[in-house]
């Protein structure tokens, strides 16, 4: 992991609160024949999978496909069906309260308290020790909302929700944090800016991640690997070794997408919801 | 709260007021060009010269108390009862089905249908009344609460367990605040039953409180008397809203319905 080398991915400067500890230190994730059914159906059918700590890993798959499952399984929000997974080096350990973090399509922020109070969920019970409130502030500086701290969240626009969103997912600076599909309700041009900012954070604060995604562009522009659910089956392991920061709709980028899409189309029939 | 000026704010009030109002003025009009006999409708000046002389008297206050007492007391047993139950049924399935088909059962009685029994068990006293609005408040109160809490977004409190919160955190973060404009709609919903029901109970049975006042002028054809007892339900009728209304802003406060019309910006 060359983390220190993407300090700069977007050309912004990347804002290093002195107040912020940095962890900067990612879990290695190990998933060992994960099987989750819903009653008679299998979602997911035996999934093995390493995540070396600090990695950017993609996962792409049809509606349905059993993606999103595989974060709620690994956040606990599931029980799985069948196998076992961890975090870290060691099977016995468990993780540390907030190291496991997720991010939701949705902002799902409590409409009733003020950003930073949403900010500070993200703090758990830690939320009465004596820094929490500046570390929730700092947070909200590192997505550039701390002039928002007081609003109420209904008055900000949909990619300030997710900002905040996000500030409460880093705030307690997790070690694991799965993204599902955040980025797909925004629009275009916002989208590419949150893309630029959770590549920026991540590179600085070297956590791992695991985004769910259907824009296998936005896979390929921020994952070191990019892997293919289809029927409950991990059924491509690509791993992307462009240089970053990668642009996008550069050649490279798109002739990756290509050979991805073309993988996730091969067995899909004309009209098939992709 | 509003971003209205000071004037703007004024004149809103006025308007508000403005109907009313204008309906007493053309009353006293007609009253005075003899359009509206005195027997049956007095002048608004003669119904205020009768709350002067019962003011003076000391009955008014009296009666306007007790009324009241009756009222907060009765909301506070039925209200919390239906409160707590709503709470319980909301958030256990097992308690819904020990009670809720129970309380749909009675919720289906007229309560007021009730006053013989009420009469037969407290006679006139102060039980009566309060047991009456009592069980009139309890039904919206209970009803709103439930519902509330079963409509809070399950999304959030998927956040909520996500993040780490505790049950009792997450009831006090998440379900109770999201229940609570449900939970507001029942409250004044209660109010206005609390006064209905506490009109006809006085008027029926009671030996105080305006209801009593209003049967006892009627007795002897003070019809003055009469329209200042209804006025004055009017009156308490709308101070109770008002005051649900401001718990309601203030509570409420992060709710759209709630803010000032501010854009969100893009």
């Amino acid at each position: 992991m060359n983390v220190q080398a993407l300090r700069r991915v977007d050309g912004l400067p990347v804002p290093a609160p002195p107040e912020v500890e940095r962890r900067g230190d990612g879990l290695a994730v190990s998933i060992h024949q994960l099987r989750k059914s819903f009653g008679q159906k299998p979602v997911l059918r035996g999934i093995d999978l390493q995540i070396e700590a600090g990695e950017f890993v993609a996962i792409v798959g049809r509606s349905g496909c059993g993606k999103s499952t595989l974060l709620r399984l690994l956040l606990g929000l599931e029980k799985p069906s069948g196998g076992h997974f961890h975090f870290g080096s060691r099977a016995d350990q468990t993780a540390p309260f907030g190291a496991v973090r997720i991010m939701f399509q949705e902002p799902r922020l409590l409409p009733w308290a003020s950003v930073l109070a949403n900010v500070e969920v993200g703090l758990g019970e830690e939320h009465t020790s004596p820094n929490a409130r500046e570390r929730a502030i700092a947070t909200l500086r590192e997505v550039g909302l701390e002039d928002r701290r007081d609003d109420w969240p209904s008055v900000l626009s949909g990619g300030q929700k997710q900002r905040v969103a996000l500030a409460r997912a880093l705030v307690s600076r997790p070690r694991v944090l799965a993204f599902d599909e955040p980025l797909g309700a925004l629009d275009a041009l916002t989208r590419i800016s949150m893309q630029k900012l959770i590549e920026r954070v991540w590179a600085y604060q070297g956590f791992t991640s695991i985004m769910v995604t259907h824009d296998v562009a936005e896979a390929v522009t921020l994952a070191d690997r990019v892997l293919m659910i289809e029927e409950g089956e991990i059924t491509l392991d690509q791993r992307v070794e462009l240089p970053r920061p990668r642009e996008r709709g550069s050649p490279e980028v798109a002739a990756l997408e290509g050979q991805i899409l073309q993988a996730l189309f091969r067995n899909t029939s004309a009209g098939e919801d992709a | 709260m509003k971003v209205l000026s000071a004037a703007a704010r004024h004149s809103e009030r006025l308007t508000e007021w403005a109907l009313p109002f204008g309906i007493i003025v053309a009353w006293e009009a007609l009253s005075l060009a003899g359009v509206i006999p005195q027997r049956i409708m007095p002048a608004p000046t003669a119904v205020i010269a009768a709350a002067w002389k019962l003011t003076l008297s000391g009955e008014l206050l009296r009666n306007i108390w007790v009324s009241f007492w009756r009222a907060i007391v009765g909301l506070a047993i039925g209200g919390g009862i239906g409160f707590a139950l709503g709470l319980a049924n909301g958030l256990s399935r097992r308690s819904e089905r020990i009670f809720d088909s129970t309380l749909q059962m009675v919720r289906n009685i007229p309560h007021l249908a009730l006053i013989p029994l009420v009469i037969l068990w407290f006679g006139i006293d102060e039980e009566a009344k309060i047991f009456l609005v009592a069980l009139g408040v309890f039904f919206p109160i209970y009803i709103n609460t439930q519902h509330g809490i079963r409509s809070v977004d399950g999304q959030l409190i998927e956040m909520g367990q996500a993040y780490g919160m505790s049950p009792t955190t997450l009831f006090w973060r998440v379900i109770l605040p999201g229940a609570l404009p449900s939970i507001f709609v029942g409250l004044r919903y209660a109010l206005g039953i609390m006064w209905l029901t506490l009109i006809v109970a006085e008027t029926i049975s009671a030996s105080s409180g305006i209801g009593y006042m209003a049967m006892q002028a009627r007795e002897f054809l003070l019809v003055d008397v009469v329209v200042l007892s209804i006025l004055i339900y009017a009156l308490l009728g709308k101070l109770a809203d008002s005051t649900a209304r401001l718990l309601e802003r203030w509570f409420l406060s992060w709710h759209p319905a709630f803010q000032p019309a501010t854009e969100a910006e893009a």
